[in-house]
């Protein structure tokens, strides 16, 4: 076992990918020698050289393209976005290509790029660098979709990935890259694509987060258990955005009869939109209170000044899941 | 080198080994092909001329979706295919590409399925490298230098050829993937197609650059002008590009100087915004009767063959076209079956959800509510 905050965790993904598959490069602006600004990709390149890890030009367009010539011809690029609202000039080749290059084909050039980015807010940063758009890829078929909050998850996540036959796009909650620690297990392990994480069970009211609001979740879930001790709350990380665990969430919410969804992005069309219109579908008799959501505002992602009228805090959590609980028909 | 650093863009020079009457030039630089190359070459010129005229006939009776003529264009398209290796080279094409795509080796009735509007049709068979037409302008070239990056990393010596029109050189796409391929000195070459017109708009509008090679001279690669209605000299620089970048020289940039005849799609008129007097000009320079005018005068081809040529063309156009359209229809899994390597849960159950709908409503499946 290593104790890792998520970057360090990152790197570690990368290098055990790197050492147990030949065909495994990594790039993207910055990755190479400094090791990217996050310092994701540190050392990588001492260790692999600089055909196996480097720097590109500041051309994301084209770097998004070239993975998807790569994976065609059988190899698995992994690139790194340096953020994601920088990431944009990309959707081009992202949407256009990636997501559909093996339907196009039918089967015979699926490309199984893994693309990184750093994605959300609370860092106090410039603009275009706290985006959380993970809906508009989730959104697009073809694409598969993660969000870590953990070294372990991180870690386990990203070697899904770049095993995956599919193309998959990691988001990593920059808030969390050095927020915490956590034993990682040495060598080479994965985290299923598709599944949850159940932090703590609960009877009253199903919390369904992912990426840096698990954190603030379990603030406000503390919080109110130590307020209310007759009533436990469900928090579900849902690690994975596409596809997501359906199973995991329907019946923690048959069970606790309310659901609250909690994310960043903004609120429209949302991931939280997503699931909380599968669970009228299929829990709906179940439900003691509408499903609701604590999310950021359909609106640009405020610059610092303004930021935390955005993001979700653990009062804001709160005080959404007090009305639930309270809810009255 | 012949060809590449003799021949200078910043100059305007332009590769041509036959005049518009198929008259050598030079013969210092004409390639070394044998008649039946030549033959060959050109026959697969007529090919795609007769395909582009039988499918703009079928489209006008409803029977093709639409799509996009090479007419006019399959000296550069041939030109440039003919020194590709199949099976271990790669061709990343645009969406005008109809010469190319048969000189690589898709099989026509996939060209037709995929203008029928079948997936299908984007799949190369076996041993054939040639990823489908691209509708998206410009990231043919990213994918192209992708492709290039596998070969060279993983030293197979493939080669990646990639092309696109006048106007594909606006987008910015094209530069960053040609700066990628020089930075890795990969081996790729790219193909730009200068046919005068981005669907209405005029080459004069698209750029005030003294050609498109220049182009690529900012990113520090070989580049090189061309006379595209010339099959000779398409196929000479090619040739010469290719072995370039498979000895690991890295890119090399060509611009095809030739013309678009037909219209820019099946749904589109440009008699409205192409003058008259410019199509007709530009009728004196079609590369198929240069071509043929050549081998006359070589004395390896006549009318008589010519005849014969396009009446077995005909029929396997027509066999080919008649295969397409009776398989053009798939069935729902194949909607369904592409998206991942295996279906998700969430998508096995809208199959099954679909499934169960079409069974119930088999007339919906057959669309017609327009």
């Amino acid at each position: 076992m290593k104790v890792l905050n998520n970057v360090k965790a990152v790197s570690e993904a990368l290098e055990v990918a790197m050492e147990k598959w030949d065909d495994v490069v990594v790039y993207g602006e910055d990755a190479g020698y400094e090791g990217g600004v996050f310092r994701a990709t540190e050392g990588l390149q001492a260790k692999f050289g600089e055909k196996r890890c480097f720097d590109a030009p500041i051309s994301e367009a084209v770097f998004a393209g070239v993975a998807i010539g790569m994976a065609v011809n059988k190899m698995k690029p992994v690139v790194e976005l340096q953020f994601e609202g920088l990431g944009w000039p990309s959707l081009q080749n992202i949407l256009g290509h990636m997501g559909r290059m093996r339907n196009r084909t039918r089967g015979k050039y699926p490309t199984p790029v893994v693309i990184r980015m750093p994605m959300g807010g609370g860092i106090r940063a410039l603009e275009l660098h706290s985006e959380a758009m993970e809906a508009m890829y989730a959104h697009t078929p073809g694409i598969k979709v993660v969000c870590p909050s953990t070294p372990y998850d991180t870690k386990g996540l990203i070697l899904a990935a770049i095993e995956s036959p599919d193309p998959v796009i990691v988001f990593e909650p920059t808030k969390l890259y050095r927020a915490f620690k956590q034993e990682v297990p040495e060598g080479f392990y994965t985290v299923e694509i598709g599944k949850a994480f159940k932090i703590q069970e609960g009877n009253d009211l199903t919390v369904v987060t992912y990426g840096a609001q698990t954190v603030d979740c379990q603030k406000a879930i503390d919080e109110l258990e130590e307020k209310n001790p007759d009533v436990t709350i469900e928090l579900i990380d849902l690690r994975s955005i596409q596809p997501w665990d359906k199973e995991m969430i329907f019946e923690s919410v048959k069970k606790t009869g309310r659901l609250l969804v909690v994310h960043e992005a903004i609120r429209s069309f949302s991931v939280s939109a997503e699931i909380i219109a599968s669970v009228n579908e299929e829990c709906f008799e179940y439900l003691k209170a509408p499903s609701m959501r604590c999310t950021g505002y359909d609106i640009v992602i405020p610059f610092d000044s303004g930021e935390a009228y955005h993001q979700p805090h653990p009062k804001k959590i709160l005080v959404k899941m007090e009305e639930i609980l309270n809810y009255k028909f | 080198m012949k060809f590449i650093g003799k021949f200078d863009p910043l100059k305007d020079e332009v590769v041509r080994i036959m005049d518009k009457n198929g008259k050598i030039i030079d013969e210092k630089l004409v390639p070394k092909m044998t008649d039946k190359e030549l033959i060959d070459a050109y026959s697969l010129m007529n090919l795609s001329r007769r395909q582009d005229d039988f499918q703009n006939k079928a489209q006008r009776q409803g029977r093709l979706l639409s799509f996009l003529s090479s007419t006019g264009q399959e000296a550069s398209e041939i030109g440039y295919t003919l020194p590709l290796i199949k099976g271990k080279d790669w061709f990343s094409s645009g969406y005008r590409n109809n010469a190319a795509w048969l000189s690589v080796g898709m099989p026509m009735r996939n060209i037709m399925l995929y203008w029928m509007g079948n997936e299908y049709g984007g799949q190369s068979p076996k041993g054939v490298n040639s990823l489908p037409p691209n509708i998206i302008i410009g990231s043919q070239f990213s994918h192209a230098t992708g492709i290039a990056f596998a070969e060279k990393y993983r030293g197979t010596g493939g080669v990646a050829v990639t092309t696109t029109g006048d106007g594909g050189m606006s987008e910015g796409e094209t530069y960053e993937a040609m700066n990628f391929a020089k930075i890795h000195e990969l081996p790729v070459i790219f193909i730009c197609e200068n046919n005068k017109w981005a669907i209405s708009t005029p080459y004069k509008k698209s750029t005030k650059s003294l050609n498109i090679a220049v182009k690529g001279i900012a990113t520090g690669m070989p580049s090189i002008k061309v006379d595209g209605n010339d099959l000779l000299a398409v196929y000479a620089v090619a040739k010469e590009a290719v072995e370039h970048a498979r000895s690991g020289k890295g890119p090399v940039f060509i611009e095809c100087d030739t013309y678009r005849l037909g219209a820019h799609s099946s749904s589109d008129n440009p008699d409205i915004y192409r003058p008259k007097a410019e199509f007709e000009e530009a009728l004196k320079s079609d590369p198929l009767i240069r071509m043929k005018k050549y081998l006359i005068d070589k004395k390896i081809w006549t009318d008589k063959k010519q005849e014969a040529l396009d009446k077995k063309q005909d029929e396997f156009i027509r066999a080919e076209f008649d295969w397409a359209e009776a398989n053009k229809s798939y069935e729902l899994e194949d909607v369904f079956n592409f998206q991942f390597a295996e279906k998700t849960p969430d998508l096995e159950k809208q199959y099954k959800e679909a499934k169960e709908f079409f069974a119930k409503y088999p007339e919906v499946a057959k669309g017609g509510h327009h």
